[in-house]
């Protein structure tokens, strides 16, 4: 029983089929109709979506694989500060040790890759006039403190940022723009208060490295309550019309500036 | 693009408080708001169709297939708005071939195919096919090779086939309710899915449309009811209507119930994007959601139905009521998309700003193409009115053949 | 017919533990294609070359903005439109930079005018300024990119590498990329009419450059590399910095990190 015997596989096959045709019969009309009806539709259906989906979508993921080979090719504009060096190693070496040595070529140049395929019919050329330099160093209240900026508008109007500064390798500010040059907000906010003619060197020192890596050399701060009460305790002599009050009771856990903006004293 | 960019310039100067800068275009308009409005009126008129069919209403029965043939001729525009609004139409096919399943609007397609395929055709097949045969008979020309092609020159008329066909429409009726639960929830499900938009994402947007839809269908079928009867010179049922203006009422109030549920549900939670929200109700779709969808399309109908119902009135005092409800509840389902589609569209994704809309009158996002759109489908229902008259006169008897 | 083919006893008769095996056999051959296919597919992934001997598979790449760096110069913005053809009308973008200033009053001014592509303006608020700073937004290469899921017909697709492209030859430009995207960081190209975004300068990183942005950005607030090597200016910027993330509650798990973040940073 358990051998395999061709004929009566086939002849059982066979039986399935006929009994197939038996049953299509006893279906009634109606539904023998639709379902040619239903085979034409999935039949077209089938061989449009062969003839229509791309040959390789769904290679490496839901999406045309060759879409990445297409988005690749798109062809490179900005060609990178490394390939500048190649040939203008020269300002390259200025740039290395200033100010500038982390803003890429490009950003003032422009996009250099036509340059780099042909250096003569693409030149590069750098905004001569006053139109490049204000977009990173113009004034605005929001840059983040200890960014150089000036106003354009009253910064020497008439000339050329590059008449007075090399931009491969800017210099740190000259007396009296010493502070204000990059602390410019502060500067703004100071001049506004009741501390206007308190020098800020009243208040820090700063160390002759902090103009050239700011980060890394930072300014001193008052250290403790003794500083302002110099001034600010009723105590003290000889100022007269300035705020005042007991240094040993006025709020001894905090020290002033947790509360003083000292830049900004709220009595404007 | 020159068009779009001056279509888009002085826009700029419109917006309040900050939208991110790629916001300014709003992306889908007029044409989008079209769509669920017409899928809405598909599912509502055949919603209703099954009713009459498994709870055997037999007041409603002059409206069966009338229903039918309705949703028909709005599901086949259906597609037409979307097609319209893509960027490249020609590529439509994709949405069948290559359909992402995890997204839900590749669904689109299939649920589409289904419910036209599967539900709508064969039920209305199944319906007609013994007057197909029938009428081919009496006929010649063109008429009868329409009606022979209609009915798959099908002509088996016997007991046997005409019970199958019977059993074969209840049995359609069964899978075509909750198939048209599911197309149009499935449409609410395209908005409630998307996170990145709070006035959009929600559970209850699938069901909220679903009512939504069965309204606006009840309505348009009570619509096409009380023109096209007199247009036939016959006499209006007044059973009929009353029960449409029952049915109509009573989806209505679920409806508002759960538009309303929605609405204290966020007034509650009061979450991250409420002031955002607040300023968009109270401002720019102050008109269109306060105005018209609550008001004139919800409250108003509302309160002239159950008017109607309670006191004694002249009955055609009643059809007046029920007829201007109808409309104004269209009026109102309509403004119910676009206060989803565009008014989700006018808040920035920052919740910061708020932005502006303007139709164009021209082109294809315009406003004479969704007009035409909306009449369309009455065309075909004129049409499939001529081909397959749903009047109970029209049906001939096997023993008259 | 039924009496014959019945077990005359209980338990398992041999054709019943037959034609059980052919069922569980049956079921196998039903699944195992697919754990085959998929098996195939991720190898085939593994051994993806793109151009010039670039792997896909042994990279995963994200962005580091550091917002107390970012000085609002827009140079960003513009090498992006000038390296991805973007179009130049001020509509368009797939990176642009905002500026918050939080007033003493609580109220809280954004703005981004053009993309900031040509930096701000600086316009005096009535209010004083309690802080104020500039914040970089672009795609943020979701790993659960709500755009990747919504797209019907899989034009937008994330990369072995985790970034997330479009293909403008599939895109049929149905635009719910565009609304699902919780960032705003597409569009629709006004002249192809299929949908936009960045894509990390995807041609550039494959040829191991950084992205335009990166390259133009003069402070450094932009930092690009690899999430997970170890020798990454990435890694160094997420070991240093509190990382922030762009609505996290949204759980898009975005791949461009954010320090020195605010509260009202949208």
């Amino acid at each position: 029983m358990n051998e395999f015997d061709p004929n009566t596989a086939l002849s059982s096959i066979g039986g399935f089929f006929r009994r197939l045709r038996e049953r299509w019969q006893r279906f009634p009309e109606q539904v023998k109709r639709l379902t040619v009806l239903l085979a034409v539709v999935v039949f077209a259906l089938v061989t449009a979506r062969t003839m229509l989906v791309p040959a390789d979508f769904g290679k490496y993921g839901h999406y045309r694989a060759s879409a990445v080979d297409e988005i690749v090719a798109q062809p490179i504009q900005y060609a990178g500060h490394e390939i500048c060096t190649e040939c203008h190693d020269d300002v390259a070496e200025t740039k290395a040790a200033g100010f500038h040595k982390n803003v890429g070529c490009e950003v003032c140049h422009g996009p250099a890759a036509a340059h780099t395929e042909d250096v003569e019919a693409v030149q590069l050329l750098a905004p001569r006039g006053r139109e490049g330099c204000p977009l990173c160093h113009e004034y605005l209240p929001s840059r983040p403190t200890g960014f150089p900026q000036i106003v354009s508008a009253s910064h020497n109007p008439v000339k050329p940022c590059i008449g007075c500064h090399e931009a491969h390798d800017p210099k740190p500010p000259e007396t009296p723009k010493e502070c204000s040059a990059c602390h410019a907000t502060i500067a703004r906010s100071k001049a506004i208060s009741h501390h206007a003619y308190v020098a800020c060197t009243r208040c820090h020192e700063a160390p002759d490295q902090h103009k050239l890596d700011p980060r890394s050399f930072r300014p001193s701060k008052p250290d403790g309550r003794e500083f302002c009460a110099g001034c600010h305790d009723d105590g003290a002599s000889g100022k007269e019309g300035i705020p005042q009050i007991d240094q040993a009771s006025h709020e001894e856990r905090y020290v002033c500036w947790q509360c003083h903006y000292p830049h900004l004293p709220e009595a404007q | 693009m020159e068009e779009l960019i001056q279509h888009l310039a002085p826009l700029v100067k419109e917006v309040v408080g900050y939208i991110y800068p790629n916001e300014i275009e709003l992306h889908w308009g007029l044409l989008v708001v079209v769509y669920p409005y017409v899928t809405g009126l598909v599912a509502g008129a055949f919603i209703l169709a099954s009713l009459v069919k498994i709870f055997n209403v037999t007041e409603l029965q002059p409206t069966y297939r009338m229903s039918l043939l309705t949703a028909l001729a709005f599901l086949l525009v259906a597609p037409l708005p979307l097609l319209a609004h893509l960027g490249h139409p020609e590529k439509s096919f994709a949405i069948f071939f290559t359909p992402n399943t995890r997204s839900a609007m590749a669904m689109f397609g299939f649920v589409y195919a289904w419910y036209l395929m599967a539900v709508l055709l064969l039920e209305i097949w199944f319906c007609y096919r013994k007057d197909l045969i029938l009428w081919a008979k009496q006929e010649r020309g063109l008429r009868k090779l329409l009606h022979r092609i209609m009915s798959l020159f099908s002509s088996d008329v016997s007991e046997r086939a005409l019970r199958f066909d019977q059993k074969a429409v209840k049995a359609v009726t069964l899978i075509g309710i909750p198939s048209a639960f599911l197309l149009h929830g499935y449409v609410g499900f395209i908005f409630g899915s998307i996170k990145a938009n709070p006035w959009w994402s929600s559970v209850l947007m699938p069901i909220v449309f679903l009512f939504s839809a069965i309204v606006s269908g009840i309505a348009l079928v009570l619509l096409i009811y009380m023109i096209a009867t007199p247009l036939r010179g016959k006499e209006m049922d007044m059973a009929c209507l009353n029960k449409l203006a029952s049915y109509l009422f009573y989806a209505m109030i679920i409806d508002f119930s759960l538009e309303i549920l929605d609405f204290i549900h966020r007034v509650y939670e009061s979450e991250e994007s409420i002031e955002i929200l607040a300023a968009l109700v109270t401002g720019k779709l102050f008109i269109s959601l306060i105005v018209v969808q609550l008001l004139l399309g919800m409250l108003l109908p509302l309160g002239a139905i159950a008017m109607a119902k309670m006191l004694q009135m002249p009955s055609d005092l009643k059809k007046m009521i029920y007829f201007v409800a109808a409309l104004l509840v269209q009026v109102g389902i309509f403004s119910t998309r676009w206060n989803v589609v565009v008014g989700g569209q006018l808040f920035s994704k920052s919740f910061s700003g708020l932005t502006v809309y303007k139709t164009t009158f021209l082109g294809l996002e315009g406003l004479l193409v969704s007009m035409g759109l909306l009449l369309l489908p009455f065309l075909i229902l004129y049409v499939l009115f001529a081909l397959l008259p749903p009047w109970e006169e029209s049906k001939v008897s096997l023993e008259g053949s | 017919m039924m009496n014959k083919t019945a077990p005359s006893v209980t338990g398992t008769s041999p054709q019943r533990r037959s034609f059980l095996k052919t069922l569980a056999l049956s079921f196998a051959a039903l699944i195992i294609p697919g754990i085959v296919v998929a098996r195939d597919k991720l190898d085939k992934v593994k051994d993806w070359v793109i151009g010039d001997g670039y792997r896909p598979a042994d990279h995963r790449w994200g962005m580091g903005l550091d917002i107390s760096k970012c000085i609002g110069c827009g140079r960003c913005v513009d090498a992006c439109k000038k390296e991805n053809n973007v179009p130049l009308e001020p509509f368009f973008f797939r990176t642009w930079v905002e500026r918050y200033r939080i007033l003493s009053n609580g109220e809280t001014l954004i703005d981004s005018p053009g993309g900031a592509i040509n930096s701000f303006r600086a316009d005096a608020p009535e209010e004083t300024v309690l802080r104020s700073f500039f914040v970089p937004k672009l795609c943020n290469q979701c790993e659960h990119a709500p755009c990747v899921q919504v797209c019907p017909v899989g034009a937008t697709f994330s990369t072995p590498d985790g970034v997330v492209l479009v293909d403008a030859e599939h895109c049929v430009g149905c635009r719910y990329c565009i609304q699902a995207c919780p960032y705003g960081a597409r569009f629709l190209h006004p002249e192809t009419r299929t949908a936009e975004k960045c894509t990390f300068c995807y041609h550039r990183i494959v040829k191991g450059l950084a992205p335009a942005c990166v390259e133009a950005c003069p402070t450094q607030a932009r930092v690009f590399g690899e999430v997970e090597k170890k020798a990454s200016p990435l890694v160094r910027f997420l070991r240093m910095n509190k990382i922030a993330v762009l609505k996290p509650f949204l759980n898009t798990k975005p791949q461009v990190y954010y320090t020195g973040f605010d509260m009202e940073v949208r």
